[in-house]
């Protein structure tokens, strides 16, 4: 265990050659599935996609320690802002994606403007997003121009790249893939920088961090920017993978559940964690959907049944546990 | 540009509910010098801190460092003007470990991450606590975890600093080395307003003494003359906790 | 829109209100006493809601009797949440205890969908049909008893808190458990009776108003939410703000359905409650958080 100005450093974020040789192995593996297990990739899809948006969570509520029980609010301005841009101006949805994330983005800071600098704490957080999520989720229920509860069909192109459509699932597999490496990539890059020793610093104790010369309101705000940013961008992917968005879908509590529940058992706070959750959950919500046909929440009941045992007795998550596990075996 | 004027406190008073923790006190600080804050408890010893520190504002009066006004600054920025403030009550980050917890206080006077953990180091070989940089700081022990709550402080390099009763459950070995750290960083040039219950630890690292009594200040001087005060001593008597 | 019409409207809003009341204060007693912030009450209300529904269509019961007995049900229901689930976690970080109860919503909604189906389902009760006359407003039976339950109940325990010796130790138990502890009270006990009360209140609010509203699963999460503005309008862990919380959100919510379509007459409660949040988080009654 090296003193003091040796050449080993913690504090920055740093890969081994050899843990870079492992990243390429698996992604090569991961680029050849699509001709090795072709079944596989609506799953894989959707794994991904769900992974990028709970990993959105996870930077304000795994990092800096603000639970939002409402993020499906930014995932549905995503999905609602560029689809109404390519229905009424044929706007593509790449660029559109821009126009998705920075009204999440705006959307975000204007919640994060008010709860944080009036000092909302916790649970009071939590349950303004709801209140925030719901609100917009029974304006776009009831509201005709944007769909109302029929929802919006996204214009079908065929073959066109340029607009976000393809025959074919593997462009959003390669698409969603690699956007969920970037997200790993974000936040890894994140854990070893100031920014994100200060999310902490914030999570742990706001008035010790206050103390300590960090702001924590900028801290919270800078969070709040990637997380909605990072969630809306994941609802354009999202709609035009499945061609279709509605109220419930998109804005509903289920799909705010759906983001959450993927960092909180990989593991909050955790680079991997919205990964390993979403492998695990997601899989787990789509057999059920398919075992249970007629009532789909069969799945959500035995989310509950996971979220109650994981905080009762992994409240760290799953990473967390293996964690501890590493530990107690080192020693 | 008067250059006696370190800290000065104006005449401030805080009321919470209509319960008056502070009245009119007024206190100065000299640099170098390390000013000892006592009171029976409840005397609004750690009101006064979070006042100077701005974690909340004072109903009046003026408070001023190095000639600046801090009323309405926020505790973040007060931290960059130079004052750092431990807690009575450890808030140490605990799923953080030692290193990070220092460090981020060390972020205040660098941007480079390496230069941050080299400081971060160096801080934790001051207060003696190297060894346990890598741990969870939920797995220190309550005296390593005071040492940390003062690593932290330190590691952003304050001009002055507020110790809020950092020997509190410290046994008498324990309480005599984080003295020495005192007098230590003293003599690195950092000012020190140390608050403590005990008088006798609070005496043997003292320049000057302000007593405060239902918040009010009831006595300011040296040791010895504090001590001996009437007001003092009718403040503590029954306590047991006064001793000369 | 007419005189009689607006009346009618507020009339109603208020007797709901008292319903919303006496949710709201089974919400707070448990944040009041154990400082858990209780996300499964919704799933409370549509199990007593459920209760009473199966009570008198299996049972042939008189609803009114069905609400006693969703009053014991969901009391036992409440005393085994809490010693199962709850004192595990009680001295996890708030945001776990919210995501356990919000887990144990989860479940006992999609439990619900499984077992009795997503269908809604409505009381056959000849009380539904008989309404009061004054003058051109007519006061629908049902509510005004369901108000009148709603009433009782809250002044039940209101007295419970005030009057006995087992309120006194539920107060002491909310405002320093430490020193209850000292005085010989077995907080334990009081923790599983209180949360079996605010339980209670949540089976009874559901059961009356289950005479003129649809049971289906997810009924409890609109309640829920408006058991919540209810609560921090009127203060976290104030009985009394919760009463008078209830009354004022059921007259906003048929302001709200006076001019607003079907779907959004909840804004304005929403609205509230995010005002309240921002600028008076103690809400009405509520203790000031340092």
């Amino acid at each position: 265990m090296p003193e003091g100005s040796a050449h080993t450093y913690y504090l920055q974020r740093w890969l081994g050659f050899q843990a870079w040789i492992a990243i390429a192995v698996v992604l090569a593996a991961l680029h050849a599935l699509p001709w090795v297990v072709p079944s596989v990739l609506h799953i894989m899809i959707m794994i991904f996609l769900y992974a990028i948006m709970g990993q959105g969570w996870n930077v304000l509520g795994g990092y800096a320690g603000q639970f939002s029980f409402g993020h499906s609010l930014f995932f549905g301005i995503g999905a609602y802002v560029s689809t109404l841009l390519f229905i009424h101006f044929g706007l593509s949805p790449w660029v559109g994606m821009f126009f998705s994330c920075s009204a999440g983005i705006v959307m975000g800071l204007f919640l994060g403007y008010l709860s944080f600098r009036y000092g909302l704490k916790g649970p009071f957080f939590a349950l303004i997003m709801l209140a925030f999520a719901e609100i917009f989720h029974m304006i776009t229920m009831g509201w005709r121009a944007v769909g109302g509860a029929l929802g919006l069909l996204v214009p079908l192109k065929g073959n066109s790249p340029l607009l976000m459509q393809f025959v074919g699932k593997e462009p959003f597999y390669f698409l969603t893939l690699w956007m969920t490496v970037g997200s790993l990539y974000l936040v890894w890059r994140i854990e070893g920088t100031r920014t994100g020793l200060y999310f902490l610093a914030t999570r742990e104790d706001h008035d010790a961090a206050e103390a300590l010369g960090v702001n924590t309101f900028r801290s919270q705000m800078a969070a709040m920017v990637i997380s909605s940013g990072m969630t809306a961008i994941g609802g354009t992917v999202y709609a035009q993978y499945l061609l279709y968005i509605d109220p419930d879908s998109t804005f509903g509590v289920a799909n705010s559940v759906e983001i959450m529940l993927r960092p909180i058992i990989g593991g909050p706070g955790t680079i991997l964690g919205p990964l390993l959750g979403s492998v695990l959950l997601t899989p787990l919500s789509e057999i059920t959907r398919l075992a249970f046909q007629s009532y789909s929440g069969v799945h959500l009941m035995i989310y509950g049944i996971i979220l109650v045992l994981v905080i009762m007795f992994l409240p760290d998550g799953i990473i967390g546990l293996a964690k501890k596990t590493l530990a107690r075996v080192g020693k | 540009m008067g250059n006696s004027s370190f800290l000065e406190i104006l005449s401030v008073s805080k009321s919470f509910r209509g319960l008056e923790a502070l009245s009119d006190v007024s206190v100065n600080l000299k640099q170098g010098e390390i000013l000892g804050l006592i009171g029976p408890n409840g005397a609004g010893k750690t009101t006064l801190f979070n006042l100077v520190t701005g974690f909340f504002p004072p109903d009046s009066g003026q408070i001023r460092f190095l000639g600046q006004n801090t009323v309405g600054l926020k505790p973040h920025q007060i931290c960059k003007l130079g004052i750092t403030r431990t807690f009575q009550i450890v808030k140490s980050f605990s799923q953080l470990s030692t290193l990070e917890n220092v460090a981020v206080g060390c972020y205040n006077c660098s941007s480079d991450i390496r230069e941050v953990e080299e400081m971060a180091w160096e801080t934790l070989r001051f207060v003696g606590l190297e060894k346990k940089a890598l741990d969870p700081a939920n797995s220190l022990t309550t005296p390593d975890r005071k040492r940390l709550e003062l690593a932290r402080a330190l590691g952003t390099k304050p001009k002055l600093l507020l110790l809020d009763e950092v020997m509190a459950g410290l046994n008498p070995k324990e309480q005599g080395d984080i003295i020495k750290l005192v007098h230590k960083i003293r003599d690195q040039g950092t000012t020190v307003f140390i608050i403590e219950h005990h008088m006798r630890v609070i005496m043997g690292v003292s320049d000057r003494i302000v007593v405060l009594n239902h918040g009010v200040c009831i006595a300011d001087g040296e040791p010895r003359k504090v001590c001996e005060d009437k007001n003092v001593i009718e403040a503590y008597l029954g306590k047991g906790v006064y001793a000369c | 829109m007419t005189y009689s019409f607006v009346l009618e409207s507020l009339l109603n809003g208020l007797l709901v209100g008292g319903v919303y009341s006496l949710m709201a204060i089974g919400l707070t007693l448990i944040f009041g006493v154990m400082k858990v912030i209780n996300f499964a009450h919704g799933s409370l209300i549509m199990l007593g809601m459920y209760t009473a529904y199966w009570a008198v269509a299996l049972l042939h019961v008189d609803p009114y009797i069905s609400v006693l007995i969703s009053f014991g049900v969901l009391f036992l229901v409440g005393a085994a949440f809490q010693k199962f689930l709850i004192n595990p976690i009680l001295d996890a970080p708030e945001h776990n205890q919210l995501l356990l109860t919000l887990g144990v919503s989860l479940f006992m909604e999609n439990f619900a969908v499984f077992v009795w189906s997503p269908d809604y389902r409505v009381m056959k009760t000849p009380y539904s049909g008989i309404n009061f006359y004054v003058g051109d407003v007519s006061i629908s039976f049902v509510r005004l008893v369901a108000f009148g339950l709603a009433m009782l109940v809250s002044a039940v325990i209101y007295m419970v808190l005030t009057r006995t010796d087992l309120g006194k130790a539920i107060r002491a138990a909310s405002e320093e458990p430490r020193g209850a502890l000292l005085m010989g009270i077995n907080i334990r006990r009081i923790y599983l009776i209180t949360f079996g009360m605010g339980a209670a209140c949540a089976g009874v609010s559901g059961a009356a108003v289950t005479p003129f509203m649809p049971v289906y699963p997810y009924v409890g999460w609109l309640f829920v939410i408006t058991a919540f503005v209810v609560v921090v309008l009127g203060g976290m862990g104030s009985v009394f703000g919760a009463f008078i919380g209830g009354l004022i959100i059921g007259l906003a919510d048929s302001v709200g359905a006076i001019f607003l379509a079907g779907s959004m007459k909840s804004i304005i409660s929403f609205i509230i409650f995010i005002l309240i949040l921002l600028f008076k988080p103690s809400g009405l009654f509520g203790r000031e958080n340092a």
